[in-house]
């Protein structure tokens, strides 16, 4: 269980994160949403924390980070998985090198059996035979792919996923959809899911909690999401010109 | 008047700003050198990169030096019927001076820059927050091989670029100058002590965690994509060259009262 209390983060003089207030339960997947710039991505870096907070607590297993030491943070760190929005895989290693860099790091296997965690990991994503590939030699798709092998070769309990459909074809886009919500009936991990893709959100969401001015305003499963009443989740869901969210931005102008 | 102090703050808090990130980062990277897992794979990879991949860089322009500085100093020595002398000018200059500044200032420009163009491009794509993410420490993961690399490396292709210094200046007396093989190879060892070697390779290993350090630092604070990049490189390359030529000024004078 991810619990998120009172997290507070500015940046300069803007408030991007206010008093933000949110729990995930364990083995369910929580979708994010949100206008793009509206601190979703900060959020998931303030659960891994590589982000500290100004303000606020997060726990995770009951655990609050800002107890843990060097090591035990380290070790946590192991049980998470962020998968970055670019896919932000180490271009000066291979595809299989990217992929299995945690173990590599951080425990003795044999380099066979390091070779077939590799190709397991690449096989569930529907990539095998990759693994000698440079990641300038991929397509922007692969890449989202490849960082989402690199997150769960170490078998993370909880997966982060950082706009996984941004950037991608339709197509794509689906198949990585299928993929989150494979590998949460497959693993049954607890996953994080930063998105403004409702279609996508629609599919892989447990639940769906909506990111406004630093706060979470609204939470539900999708279908209550997708009947609320909130003039601000309903211009955005919707993807309406017109509603509240605009009529703040022109105040501003 | 105003305007003038305004500026004059700004800079000193910049240069403060600097010292304290680079102080930190040090303090940071010496902790982090002696936490295993070692991985010598990657060091050996960075000597390569700073080292080997120098040495042709470092040998034309070395030797050129070392051409140039028994020309300049012919010029005069001629004069005094003194070109045997030479020999022993070129050592001295190329050991305790020439030799330890130019590499440090070639490796600078070379390796230095791309250290920070290389971190700064992983700052600006996540792979830096990657690396946290899979519990790797940034700075255990590139600065340490960085710093080991230069450290061990700029020593070596210092007394390297002496070498080749000294052998130009050779060409050209033996040469051009009619000083015979014998006798310059005689001037210049007998003017050689081992303290002008010392000072020249304890310069040479603190301006190479210089490079190292600035090139990192840079690295880590770029923001803002290409651009950002660009401006940390270009920054990086500025404020080695400075910290390299101000170190090399204390440096010899303290040498230069220490071991007169």
């Amino acid at each position: 269980m991810i619990e998120i209390k009172e997290l507070t983060r500015s940046f300069n003089t803007h408030k991007v994160l206010d008093s933000l207030n949110l729990t995930i339960e364990k083995g369910t997947t929580c979708v994010i949403i949100g206008r793009s710039g509206c601190g979703k991505s900060v959020l998931l870096k303030h659960i891994v924390r590589v982000l500290i907070p100004e303000k606020g607590k997060i726990y995770i297993e009951g655990k609050d980070l800002d107890t843990l030491n060097e090591k035990e943070l380290d070790n946590l760190r192991l049980r998470i998985g962020l998968v970055f929005q670019g896919g932000a895989l180490f271009d000066s290693l291979t595809v299989g090198e990217n992929v299995g860099f945690g173990l590599i790091e951080h425990t003795k296997i044999s380099h066979k059996e390091l070779l077939e965690k590799i190709e397991e990991a690449l096989s569930l994503v529907g990539l095998c035979g990759i693994g000698n590939l440079m990641p300038a030699e991929l397509s922007g798709g692969m890449k989202k792919r490849v960082a989402l092998a690199r997150a769960i070769c170490v078998k993370p309990d909880i997966i982060l996923y950082d706009e996984p459909t941004t950037g991608v074809d339709p197509i794509t886009a689906d198949s990585i959809n299928e993929l989150i919500k494979a590998l949460h009936d497959k693993l049954k991990v607890t996953s994080v899911v930063v998105t403004h893709d409702m279609k996508s959100a629609y599919r892989v969401a447990d639940r769906i909690a909506m990111l406004y001015q630093g706060k979470i305003i609204a939470e539900g499963t999708p279908e209550e999401i997708q009947n609320t009443q909130h003039p601000v989740v309903h211009q955005f869901i919707n993807g309406l010109a017109q509603g509240p969210i605009t009529e703040t931005l022109d105040s501003f102008r | 008047m105003k305007k003038l102090f305004l500026i004059l703050g700004k800079r000193v808090l910049a240069l403060l700003y600097l010292l304290g990130g680079l102080s930190y980062l040090a303090s940071q990277t010496f902790y982090w050198l002696f936490i295993p897992p070692f991985k010598k794979e990657r060091i050996f990879e960075q000597c390569k990169k700073a080292g080997m991949d120098s040495l042709p860089i470092v040998s034309l322009i070395a030797f050129f030096i070392g051409v140039i500085m028994a020309l300049q100093t012919a010029y005069q020595m001629q004069r005094l019927g003194a070109e045997m002398y030479i020999g022993s000018i070129v050592a001295l200059s190329m050991v305790r001076e020439l030799g330890p500044v130019i590499t440090a200032l070639i490796v600078a420009g070379r390796v230095g820059a791309s250290i920070t163009a290389e971190i700064g491009s992983m700052q600006v794509t996540e792979q830096v927050d990657a690396l946290q993410t899979l519990a790797t420490s940034p700075i255990k993961y590139l600065v340490v091989p960085r710093l080991l690399a230069l450290s061990i490396m700029e020593p070596l292709l210092t007394l390297y670029a002496n070498i080749i210094g000294i052998f130009g200046g050779y060409l050209i007396c033996v040469y051009r100058l009619g000083v015979s093989s014998g006798m310059y190879r005689y001037i210049t060892f007998s003017a050689l002590l081992y303290k002008d070697l010392f000072t020249g390779l304890f310069k040479a290993l603190f301006f190479g965690m210089i490079i190292a350090f600035v090139s990192c630092y840079e690295g880590f604070k770029v923001e803002g994509g290409a651009e950002g990049v660009g401006k940390a490189t270009a920054q990086a390359v500025v404020t080695m060259f400075i910290l390299i030529i101000a170190f090399d000024c204390l440096f010899t004078a303290l040498f230069y009262f220490i071991f007169p």
